[in-house]
């Protein structure tokens, strides 16, 4: 299972350096959405601060969409879907692998994006800790229940409007709990707040999608 | 509960996922079922309609909230039938699907039928949820917890109504709707306690609600009681109802297939 | 096992269309079996069924020793098959694809260098990314991923196809040793000159069913020499 998915996350990110995808499509991309809230938000920079922990998580959830739409158009290329199916490789190791690989791609673009909301919100990280660790457990959170999603759309003719109506509601508690995290790290938030329970709550979501797709991404990948 | 929903077993084994080739200009249900569904179906429609005279015109108005209180006697009941009995049947019967040592065709066939017809009483969830805001709140909708979270309950559900409207393979269709199920499930939770740790206006759990239901007791006590039976009585018709239509819609797809065959092996005898 | 393949009144369905109609097929190990029928007949689908990627949904369908209806992904380690469009990622170059797929089969890496010299990618086009070779090319990079592998059983949908002579007499040579060496091919052809040379049977598909089957009197070539052992993972 390790030894598969080393072998396809290797292989995604690989192809993702060569084609540049990602970092040059999806990182403009979540960096003019951020844009954008600061244009609906106004000149003034207080009603930006104080929504800036949300909205990084919306443009994060935007991205994690286009990553996972990426991730799997690889696949669906020629007879790649079915390549991936008569390759002998455990589903289970093809779920980490191509979830690892999501989630490198959006670690990558998290760290813009932060960049971005220090720069054009005025935000300052009180805790590093905090963002760190809400970063993590939400990227492999977010990458676990898009690579299922993902999966389970692929075989699909209307995926591309299927997966944001599925993925965005189940991943809710991602962006309510990176946001309250956020919050508490950027000194936004309703104050008094600890961001502890809310980066629990986040390594839980992580660690039980992570368990339901080594479990269940065998069945799922033979609905061709 | 399989004895009054399944069909005589169709001839010959037609594997785990096969067609259903049974004939289907034949009765698929026994008289017997059909009357018990029948008395089902008259049971819940006259303890729903008992509900709503208790409800309506028996029980006096509260104190505090006057003619509002008078959803306490469905709304509860509603919200039950489908956070916890609709949903829950939906899981678990996906994931006796998935199961392969438990995997049936009845199984996708309850979970498609339990997950719409739980959609439904979602819907009627938020509504009456919201009917009872509007004047306690002042505003159709406060971002309750309970509100959101169900809300959140009901796109999830929408989301499994649209896998299953996907064409194609019934066997891909039932594995797509219920890995989509499971991942719904698990969201359930989580969804609820995050919401509800992110935003709490509602109070305490709705039956034993100090400002719903302030005094509570004998007939409306009883009625509330009646809501709670003469519900899931109404769903449990609903769902052997909506289970049947997909026993033969199914039927058809067999009848189909049976067509299709011949015309497949008459395109070698050209 | 006495049969690699064994199909018995199997139903297979897309959608709701039956693209294999109650199909009798019983292939030997070792055999090489050609498939013909016209476009639409169900030939594609025969192989598809027997790599596990097409249900079964009623019948019997064992394929190496392997229940298709109950578990149709167990007998993929052991199918290499070669499609109308190649199972290759155009990002990657010819060696990267190559290993990868011999990898996730977890066959040997040291086959991979010999198959990619037979096939004739060598120097710049071992590096070239796949998506700017030809349609031949790729084919050769697919027959190469199949060499490598040395899978037990053989499906082969319209290998001829953008293939130049030599590259089609290096498949025919290819096929014979891995029969030689204990594989089972199946192959599914519109191109008689190019197959039946190959075959020891054919049969004839129509209507997603077999109408027509014969045995060829000729003894397939003998191979040339034996690359190894067939790998059954």
């Amino acid at each position: 299972m390790w030894r598969d998915a080393v072998l396809v996350a290797g292989k995604d990110l690989r192809i993702e350096l060569r084609s540049r995808v990602v970092l040059n499509q999806v990182a403009p991309f979540a960096i003019v959405v951020l844009a954008l809230f600061a244009f609906a938000l106004g000149p003034n920079r207080a009603p930006m601060l104080q929504a800036a922990a949300g909205l990084f998580w919306v443009a994060v959830l935007f991205a994690a969409v286009l990553a996972v739409q990426r991730s799997f158009a690889l696949e669906a290329n020629d007879g790649t879907r079915d390549g991936l199916r008569l390759s002998g490789l455990d589903p289970a190791g093809i779920f980490l692998g191509k979830a690892a690989a999501i989630s490198v791609q959006l670690i990558v673009l998290e760290i813009l994006l932060a960049g971005g909301v220090v720069l054009f919100y005025g935000a300052h990280i009180r805790s590093y800790g905090a963002v760190l660790v809400a970063c993590a457990a939400g990227t492999a959170g977010l990458a676990a229940v898009g690579t299922l999603y993902g999966a389970l759309a692929a075989g699909v003719r209307v995926r591309e409007t299927l997966l944001p109506f599925l993925l965005l509601p189940v991943v809710a508690p991602v962006l309510l709990a990176g946001t309250r995290a956020w919050q508490v790290a950027l000194g936004t938030g309703p104050g008094g707040d600890s961001a502890d329970p809310w980066l629990r709550l986040m390594l839980v979501f992580a660690a039980v999608y992570l368990a339901v797709g080594v479990l269940i991404f065998g069945p799922l990948q033979e609905a061709a | 509960m399989t004895l009054i929903i399944d069909g005589p077993p169709p001839s010959g084994d037609p594997g785990p996922q096969g067609p259903d080739t049974t004939d289907p200009s034949t009765e698929p249900w026994t008289a017997r079922t059909n009357w018990i569904v029948r008395v089902l179906a008259g049971v819940s429609l006259a303890s729903v309609a008992a509900t709503v005279w208790l409800g309506l015109w028996v029980t006096p108005p509260d104190k505090v909230q006057g003619n509002l209180v008078r959803l306490v006697y469905i709304h509860p009941p509603i919200a039950w039938v489908a956070l916890y009995l609709a949903f829950g049947i939906a899981a678990g019967s996906s994931v006796l699907w998935l199961w392969p040592r438990t995997r049936r065709v009845a199984w996708d066939r309850l979970a498609a039928s339990s997950m719409e017809v739980g959609t439904v009483f979602t819907g009627l969830t938020l509504v009456t949820g919201a009917i009872w805001g509007r004047p306690t709140w002042g505003v159709w909708w406060a971002w309750d917890a309970r509100l959101t979270s169900t809300a959140l309950l009901l796109v999830l559900q929408l989301g499994y109504l649209a896998l299953r409207r996907i064409p194609g393979d019934p066997d891909a269709r039932a594995r797509r709707c219920a890995v989509g199920a499971v991942i719904a499930a698990v969201d359930v939770p989580i969804v609820h306690f995050s919401v509800n740790w992110w935003r709490t206006l509602h109070q305490g759990a709705t039956v034993l609600n100090a400002n719903l239901s302030p005094t509570i007791h004998g007939a409306m006590a009883w009625t509330l009681l009646l809501g709670f039976v003469s519900l899931t009585l109404a769903f449990a018709w609903m769902l052997v109802v909506r289970y049947r239509i997909q026993v033969l819609s199914d039927r058809l797809e067999g009848a189909d297939l049976e067509t299709a065959l011949a015309e497949r092996w008459s395109e070698g005898e050209q | 096992m006495d049969t690699a393949v064994s199909l018995r009144a199997a139903v297979a369905l897309t959608g709701r269309f039956p693209v294999l109609a109650g199909i009798d097929l019983s292939v030997a190990p070792g055999e090489v079996l050609v498939l013909e029928g016209a476009n639409g007949a169900g030939k594609t689908s025969v192989l598809r069924a027997c790599a596990g990627l097409l249900a079964i949904s009623s019948g019997e369908a064992v394929v190496l020793g392997h229940d298709l209806r109950r578990n149709a992904s167990a007998v993929r380690r052991q199918v290499g098959m070669l499609g109308h469009a190649a199972a290759l990622y155009d990002e990657l170059n010819v060696v990267e694809n190559v290993r990868f797929a011999v990898r996730a089969a977890a066959g040997a890496t040291e086959n991979i260098d010999p198959a990619l010299e037979r096939v004739g990618l060598v120097g710049r086009l071992r590096r070239t990314a796949v998506g700017r070779l030809s349609a031949g090319q790729r084919r050769r990079v697919a027959l190469a991923v199949l060499m490598a592998r040395r899978p037990a059983l053989w499906l082969l949908d319209e290998p001829h196809a953008a293939l130049d002579a030599g590259a089609r007499a290096l498949l025919g040579e290819v096929i014979n040793e891995a029969v030689a060496a204990g594989a089972t091919v199946l192959l599914a052809s519109h191109e008689p000159e190019a197959s039946l040379p190959l075959a020891h049977r054919v049969v004839t598909l129509a209507g997603g069913r077999i109408v027509h089957e014969r045995s060829l009197a000729h003894e397939a070539p003998a191979p040339m020499h034996v690359v190894g052992d067939v790998h059954v993972a």
